[in-house]
């Protein structure tokens, strides 16, 4: 970067500070920020934003020139880091967690000529602000389904983070495929209070052994459990990513986040001046939740429903959240043939019916 | 040959002298870095520590942001500083600056307007007409959150009084239980029932009462900021004009000489651990109800372990920790410029800023000893 091309960023933004139709230099390039919560290095959430980022910078072959900041906390720093880039001439803003919301939102309002898009977060007070998020669950019914046909001691280990919706959903969702597909599966669930955290994530996956889990699952963004299960030879799902290379032999699949698609539909959007506020939450059919190669240790038979699985999920045929499902305490939630509103789901509070244990508060 | 050999006292020149030779050492040494990795050193260096306060197009909103992000670092690394120089080691801080928001936070929401006019406070609900003016409920914060940072670094001062337990052992470990308590406030006790079900207490900046704005519109000044210089201020007095200072210093220097002189080393530990965790709480508060706005899981950035850097760059000296405080603060906001504007990685940031600390505790050593070169080996 030289004094030039800073002078034209500023020069840009003070043109797109008019409005967001104003992408009239069409010769510079769109400049779009990164802000990530964790290190590009994690192997997990951030790592992959970033690999998407990079994706969509190949896109556009000279079109966009991205731009990162790493392991930015919320709060102040967030702000911070968000209007520097803003002030630098940014016209797009990608803020990679949700904890950024009220950061973005703020300085959404004193760039109104800056587009941001705010992953899983809920906050939309400015026009400038769109929302995206991935529907998770619909990988955790395919692992959840996975998990209750290959275990054998019927005691799945569950590393959860944070006990917030977007969790009580996952396990809810794994455990509702587990039972349908093995009565007799109980879930353990350790909640490490963090995102990330190898050494914690790891304790829980040896507590969780101990207590007999020949399955794993996390919700987590580290590789800190999944090398556990390789050297106990458990089974284990990735998060996010591919883990696979930290687990060759134990990695039955993962649950993969697609940014990539997204991304490029959306800076291309900018690109073209339609960009506009939405909220977003895409899954399996949409391509924004994948699933890494089934290991060659899932049975024939079992691959196959897995399949199947993810084939209607993805047609729309089918909804991990189907009726009847009773809560942890018996009464109902969703009658026969019933599908859950995305409302009900985004603020998921309680354990489905058959699962043991409480949601610490 | 090269031989050290040890100053009869201290040299001035090198006391001043070696703090500035550190951040031109740091600048080289990271122009080398950034070198290597592939980046132009000259335009990183001027990035980190000359663009956030001379650029054209940063340094507006720049300048007012070092204020915002060395308040913090100067407020706790004072109270730090008064207890490192008497031997008494808070390592805690971050610890007492996480009670002390909680605190603040919590008595922020339970005057929360739930209505327009509604007040709830233990169990009892006040309706009242017209909301009148809560101008004590900041005041009531700011004890809340002293008394907050105050009470969690007490248990390992009485900890260590009563059972001769180790100050940096149970301050440093007491984090993780106030990391802990932090989490669970805000998926549970202070989430804001407006949240959809996400982690997260209310948006203090909401409640004008409760919230701790900008004194004077884009300079960054807010209550932390003047609670840091005022820190500043009572730290000299304290360490420099005071007999409390006096003591304080003695102990750390001569424990024994500081007994016959009736210092009671039990009060000492008190006195120490209360104040800088009664700074580190107030740190807290500030931060909570100002530049975070809110309770979150991830709320503590690091400032209370960063503050134990910046108390040793400022030489536990109160004008020192001032401008290491700023020092500080510059690189990590120059740092963010850089990784956008270059493409460097935040850990070269942070090799950068640990350079700092690294030339100047090797250039410390010029201070207290001389360099002489001798003709041959000097066999004892």
């Amino acid at each position: 970067m030289n004094r030039r091309q800073l002078l034209a960023g500023t020069a840009l933004a003070l043109s797109l500070s008019t409005g967001l139709g104003g992408v009239a230099l069409a010769d510079d390039p769109l400049r779009v920020g990164f802000v990530y919560i964790g290190p590009v290095g994690d192997q997990g959430w951030t790592f992959i934003h970033d690999q998407a980022r990079q994706e969509a910078e190949a896109h556009f072959e000279g079109r966009i020139e991205t731009s990162f900041v790493e392991s930015v906390p919320y709060g102040a720093d967030a702000e911070r880091v968000m209007t520097q880039m803003a002030l630098s001439g940014t016209d797009m803003i990608f803020a990679t967690t949700f904890g950024y919301g009220p950061d973005v939102n703020a300085v959404a309002a004193r760039f109104p000529g800056v587009a941001f898009e705010h992953a899983t977060g809920y906050l939309q007070e400015e026009p400038n602000v769109s929302l995206y998020n991935a529907r998770f669950y619909e990988g955790r019914a395919v692992i959840g389904h996975i998990a209750g046909r290959m275990t054998e001691s019927n005691t799945i280990g569950y590393i959860a983070s944070f006990p917030i919706p977007e969790v009580v959903m996952g396990i809810n969702s794994a455990f509702l495929h587990a039972r349908a597909a093995n009565p007799d599966v109980q879930f353990r669930v350790v909640w490490v209070y963090s995102w990330f955290d190898p050494a914690q994530e790891a304790a829980a996956a040896e507590a969780l052994i101990e207590q007999g889990a020949d399955v794993i699952m996390q919700h987590t963004d580290s590789t800190g459990a999944i090398r556990i299960a390789q050297e106990r030879d458990v089974l284990a799902f990735g998060q996010a990513a591919d883990m696979s290379a930290a687990a060759p032999d134990v990695h039955l699949t993962a649950i993969i986040n697609q940014w990539a698609p997204y991304y490029i539909e959306r800076i291309q959007a900018r690109l073209d001046g339609e960009w506009e506020a939405r909220n977003t939450w895409y899954g399996i059919g949409e391509g924004m939740v994948g699933m890494a190669p089934l290991h060659e240790r899932i049975p024939e038979d079992v691959r196959a429903e897995a399949e199947q699985m993810i084939a209607d999920i993805a047609a729309g045929d089918y909804h991990p959240f189907t009726g009847p499902i009773n809560r942890q305490d018996g009464t109902p939630w969703l009658a026969e043939g019933e599908v859950a509103a995305d409302g009900d789901l985004l603020g998921m509070g309680f354990y489905v019916e058959g699962m043991t244990g409480e949601i610490p508060n | 040959m090269l031989r050290l050999e040890r100053r009869p006292q201290p040299s001035r020149a090198w006391v001043w002298a070696a703090p500035l030779l550190a951040v031109v050492l740091t600048m080289l040494a990271g122009g080398v870095l950034f070198a290597a990795l592939g980046k132009d050193p000259v335009a990183a260096i001027r990035l980190i520590f000359w663009d956030p306060l001379f650029s054209q197009q940063f340094a507006a909103f720049s300048r007012p942001q070092l204020l915002v992000k060395a308040a913090p670092l100067i407020l706790i690394a004072i109270g730090l500083a008064i207890g490192f120089r008497a031997g008494i080691w808070n390592i805690g801080a971050e610890g007492q600056y996480i009670i002390g928001a909680l605190c603040a936070a919590a008595v922020a929401m339970a005057f929360f307007p739930s209505g327009p006019t509604d007040v709830r406070f233990l169990g009892l609900e006040f309706t009242m007409d017209s909301a009148p003016s809560r101008w004590w409920l900041f005041p009531l914060m700011v004890a809340a959150g002293a008394a907050g940072g105050f009470a969690w670094a007490m248990i390992p001062a009485i900890l260590k009084t009563r059972f001769n337990t180790n100050e940096i052992l149970v301050s440093l470990l007491l984090v993780y239980v106030a990391e802990k308590l932090l989490a669970a406030a805000a998926v549970g006790w202070l989430r804001s029932p407006e949240g959809a079900g996400f982690p997260g207490s209310r948006n203090l900046s909401r409640f004008p009462e409760a919230a701790n704005l900008e004194l004077i519109p884009n300079t960054g000044m807010h209550w932390g900021v003047v609670a840091a210089i005022i820190a500043v201020i009572f730290g000299y007095i304290l360490l420099h004009r005071h007999m409390l200072g006096f003591h304080v210093q003695l102990a750390g220097q001569a424990p024994r000489a500081a007994r016959f002189a009736g210092v009671a080393p039990a009060r000492l530990v008190i006195f120490c651990l209360g104040l800088s965790g009664l700074m580190a709480g107030l740190a807290g508060m500030f931060e909570v109800a100002g530049p975070a706005r809110m309770i979150s899981i991830d709320f503590n950035v690091g400032y209370g372990f960063v503050a134990i850097i910046v108390a040793f760059l400022g030489r536990l000296h109160p004008v020192g920790i001032l401008l290491a405080g700023f020092l500080m603060a510059l690189t990590y906001i120059g740092g963010e410029l850089a990784q956008f504007t270059l493409g460097l990685p935040s850990a070269a940031i942070q090799v950068f800023q640990g350079m700092l600390l690294f030339f100047l505790l090797a250039l410390d050593m010029l201070s207290n000893y001389r360099i002489r070169l001798t003709s041959r080996e000097v066999t004892p």
